[in-house]
């Protein structure tokens, strides 16, 4: 993999709290990146691993696991605009609640995170609101209108992780290679939403058998792979970095896979539900508004495109995609209910289920799909468990299984893709930018 | 199994003899129509025709009547759920207005069937006369209704049950009490 | 026989439950043709007809079927209606509940509306269509027709000619008529069928309208003209007109020719054609009120007696 520089201006604030101090007894201690694994004790003094464990609290990790703490770079906050579906406080509780300790949001909020000052105040409250250390991507064009660039000057300096128009795709090749351009000054990497709107049309789920089937205006998988071609040259040209947001169809992982042969500096994600779910999700619930999202569930063929190519290293990470809506939002016939599902609190019990028990990948292998390899790529702190490190961590009891939904959510948001599904991977605590933020209830 | 009442020898001979209180009570049996109700009333019609006929000489017009459209019970009590009642073929294709129409069935119970097939036969027109003939009455009944011709009188309680069979329908006759399950 | 609730779709059914349907439907065409033409049955039922999209035919005809089976009938139409200042599906549904309804008839421009409305009552709901999703009735008012005017469905080739992609009567149909034995091939343009439809319903696809040629059955599509537009599906009307119109050029005397309506002659269909007498769309529309009644019937009639209690028991067929 190319090397990715760390983004030495980006801010992940946190809300203040004690660091934690705590002896964690008997787990196992796993940290593929790290060259860590090993059974024993793990000590966490004033939020600081490693130190002398006397007089600490005593937490038993017989049976448990501890690995580094998962970074999530694409997640909804819905703020400002829609505190009522999710607001800081509650999305990144909900990220803690997942073993999540850093997260990046998404700029399609209302209004749309697109200059300096709206990102100053979000970081201001993120400072006093974030469980886990929180960072912003602001839109690349003014508006998410795809029209004219936002300050991405002024964005970097105030201390943007990245820029995105998450939500909608950049449509002029123009208006992207423009933004491309503007990176060697700017150093911000560019997280892009793929799929050529003209191709996606009025499109509500994805264009296949089932769509066919219940009469549904279908968005094919091409849409997808057009737009990320162009965009693949684009950077090649311009020798620009981008990241592929939430990739979904087989021809997509066909040019990334492509374009990383020929040298061009691309990186992608995947989100749990594409991994685990398909188009007949939406045929077979009865509420079938809680499957929908965008990009859409796919064909088995694109599901195992998307495995394939995590397993290949053609997508690099996974990123949920966490998109809460109300209750209210999704009671209306399939095309009139938004996109998006929540997912910062079963990602890694649905990934651990889906690729390391049902024998696809390993554990270490998923340890870094879901933390080290997603910091690296946005240049964020990367969590680990050697001393001296910030406590950035999660335990996990790895055979514990659960059913999606039984516990309440921390998010303001109950609209899970995954609801009623057993899932295997239980995250028992979390502490995340050195505070305890997180332990499950018995 | 339950208990035969009425084998088939009587109830042949029970047919035989509602034909023969028919042929007494019209001085032209030509002028009546014999309207089965279904399922069992509509052969039981068809006998007491050819006997009429043989006994009389004349020839009664016939009829069917199905009352699955003129039930009291349709979709009430939350029965949404239940079986739909198979709605059979009703052909009255004599001048009803002209007819003495006598109601074939084979038992009477509450006298709601009964009940139905009058509303159904008054939607096809307005009968001189109608009158009911039933092979078995066993009492019970809910509506102000009697029958002009009965085969049989058998008592019975709520918790049993009448069956009858037919050749025409069954394969036998006969006329079965059991003990509901 | 199942017994069932409502009716969304065609997939609801059995083929003995279609058959059981069309069976009713019969009987009702014995009592349509009485002087008096009403039955009691559903008498003291509430039907709401909910219709949230233009429709003329198919409204009338579940509120002619309500009456003649004495049911109260509350018919609302989308104009003027609260859905129009801004009130969901949902709502609306929990509002119409306090009239006491037996069964919503519902007719919506999206699909699946009529699932989501379910999810909100205890009455039935029966599908008017929902979108470019299902239109069951006329699914079971075409085999009805079928039946009666060409011969058993089983083993019967039928040709669904036009806009499949937005067509929910070929939708529900293309599942009526393989779930009842037929042999359907669908010509189109291109551009009007589903990718992944031949997998998803069984059926031949073709863009060349000769394959027409051994169907006994061609069913012709409503050309949906405000989708047609610049941009649209075809290059123009004249050319989609030279390329799949059915007319005599294209038919073999004996070839019977059936469409929804309303028609847009000399577009989808020739007018020589409509008003020929291999036409059964007369008997389409005729049939919609019978086999409407039927389904009303056996979505409501499910009786409170269990069988074999005595006078009134259940004649299990």
């Amino acid at each position: 993999m190319s090397i990715w520089p760390s983004n030495p201006r980006v801010r992940l604030p946190q809300r203040p709290g004690r660091g934690a101090s705590v002896v964690i007894r008997g787990a196992r201690i796993l940290d593929p990146a790290s060259g860590i694994d090993r059974t024993g004790d793990l000590v966490v003094r004033d939020g600081v691993i490693g130190g002398d464990p006397d007089g600490l609290d005593e937490f038993d990790g017989t049976g448990l696991t501890v690995i580094p703490g998962l970074v999530d770079v694409h997640v909804h906050l819905r703020t400002p605009g829609k505190e009522d579906a999710e607001d800081i406080a509650s999305g990144t509780a909900s990220a803690a609640a997942g073993g999540v300790v850093t997260v990046l949001a998404m700029p399609n909020t209302q209004p749309p995170t697109d200059n300096a000052s709206i990102l100053g105040s979000l970081l201001e409250r993120a400072g006093r609101e974030a469980v886990v250390p929180t960072g912003f991507i602001p839109a690349i064009t003014v508006g998410q209108a795809g029209e004219s660039l936002t300050e991405h000057g002024d964005l970097a300096d105030a201390g943007a992780a990245a820029l995105s128009d998450d939500g909608v795709p950049v449509g002029s090749a123009l208006v992207m290679r423009r933004a491309l351009q503007y990176q060697s000054a700017t150093g911000l990497l560019f997280t892009l939403h793929e799929e050529d709107m003209a191709l996606s049309g009025a499109g509500v789920m994805h264009e296949g058998v089932v769509s066919a089937r219940l009469g549904l205006a279908g968005i094919p998988g091409v849409s997808e792979a057009v737009q990320v071609a162009r965009d693949c040259a684009l950077a090649d040209y311009e020798g620009a970095r981008i990241h592929i947001c939430h990739v979904s169809a087989r021809g997509t992982v066909d040019e990334i896979r492509r374009a990383k042969g020929r040298g061009i500096m691309v990186t992608a994600e995947v989100t749990p539900h594409h991994l685990l779910l398909t188009e007949d999700a939406v045929g077979a619930d009865p509420d079938p508004a809680r499957v929908k999202m965008n990009p859409p569930l796919r064909s088995e063929d694109d599901r195992q495109a998307l495995i394939d190519g995590l397993l290949d290293g053609t997508i690099d990470c996974i990123a949920t995609d966490h998109a809460p809506h109300l209750t209210d939002e999704k009671e209306r016939p399939f095309a009139e209910a938004p996109f998006g599902v929540i997912g910062l609190e079963t990602a890694f019990a649905a990934c651990h289920t889906e690729l390391v028990v049902g024998g696809r990948m390993s554990l270490d292998d998923l340890v870094l799909r879901m933390s080290t390899t997603p910091a690296r790529i946005f240049g964020l702190p990367v969590p680990a468990l050697a001393d001296g490190a910030t406590a950035n961590l999660v335990v996990v009891d790895l055979a514990g299984v659960d059913r999606v939904g039984d516990r309440p959510y921390a998010s303001k948001s109950g609209n899970a893709a995954f609801a009623g599904r057993h899932v295997t991977g239980r995250v028992m605590m979390t502490l995340a930018g050195g505070q305890d933020v997180f332990r499950r209830s018995a | 199994m339950g208990k035969v009442l009425v084998d088939a020898d009587q109830c042949r001979r029970t047919v035989a003899r509602i034909a023969h209180e028919i042929v007494e009570h019209h001085a032209d049996p030509s002028g009546i129509a014999l309207v089965g109700l279904h399922t069992r009333g509509v052969p039981l019609a068809e006998r007491l025709r050819a006997l009429i006929e043989e006994f009389s000489g004349a020839r009664p017009a016939i009829g069917s009547v199905d009352i699955a459209l003129y039930r009291d019970d349709v979709g009430v009590g939350g029965g949404r759920k239940g079986l739909v009642p198979v709605v059979g073929e009703t052909i009255l294709d004599f001048d009803i207005e002209r007819h003495a129409v006598v109601l074939v069935d084979d038992v009477l119970y509450t006298g709601r069937t009964v009940r139905a097939a009058i509303d159904a036969v008054f939607d096809y027109g307005r009968p001189p006369k109608v009158e009911l003939a039933v092979l078995v009455d066993r009492g019970h009944r809910e509506l102000p209704i009697r029958p002009d011709y009965v085969g049989r009188n058998l008592p019975t309680s709520h918790g049993e049950r009448i069956t009858v069979r037919l050749v025409e329908v069954d394969g036998r006759d006969e006329v079965v009490l059991e003990d509901a399950a | 026989m199942s017994a069932r609730t409502s009716l969304l779709g065609i997939g609801d059914l059995s083929p003995d439950d279609i058959a059981r349907i069309l069976g009713t439907a019969e009987r009702f065409g014995a009592v349509m043709e009485r002087d008096i033409k009403k039955v009691p049955t559903l008498r003291g039922r509430t039907v709401v007809n909910l219709f949230l999209e233009p429709s003329t035919r198919t409204s009338t005809s579940f509120e002619l079927a309500a009456k003649r089976l004495s049911a109260d009938v509350v018919s609302i139409r989308g104009s003027g209606t609260s859905m129009e200042k801004g009130e969901t599906l949902k709502d609306t549904i929990l509002t119409l509940e306090a009239y006491g309804p037996d069964v919503f008839v519902i007719r919506h421009p999206q699909v699946g509306a009529c699932a989501l409305a379910g999810r909100y009552t205890d009455a039935a709901v029966i599908n008017a269509g929902d979108g470019a999703g299902e239109h069951p009735t006329q699914a079971l008012l075409d085999l009805y027709t079928v039946q009666h005017e060409v011969g058993s469905p089983d083993g019967l080739h039928i040709a669904i000619v036009g806009d499949v992609l937005h067509s929910r009567v070929a939708r529900s149909g293309l599942r009526a008529f393989r779930m009842m034995g037929a042999r359907v091939t669908v010509v189109a343009p291109p551009t009007l069928v589903p990718r992944h439809l031949g997998e998803a319903f069984g059926v031949e696809v073709s863009s060349d309208i000769r394959d027409i040629a051994d169907a006994d059955v061609v069913y012709v599509l409503r050309m949906q003209l405000e989708r047609m537009g610049e941009g649209g599906f075809v290059p123009s009307l004249e050319e989609y007109a030279r390329m799949y119109q059915v007319n005599h050029a294209r038919l073999r005397p004996g070839q019977r020719v059936m469409h929804a309506g309303p028609v847009n002659r000399g577009v989808e269909i020739s007018g020589a054609v409509v008003d020929g007498s291999d036409a059964l769309i007369e008997a389409q529309a005729a049939n919609g009120l019978v086999v409407r009644m039927a389904v009303l019937y056996d979505v409501l009639a499910g009786a409170a007696s269990e069988p074999g209690t005595g006078d009134m028991a259940l004649e299990a067929a």
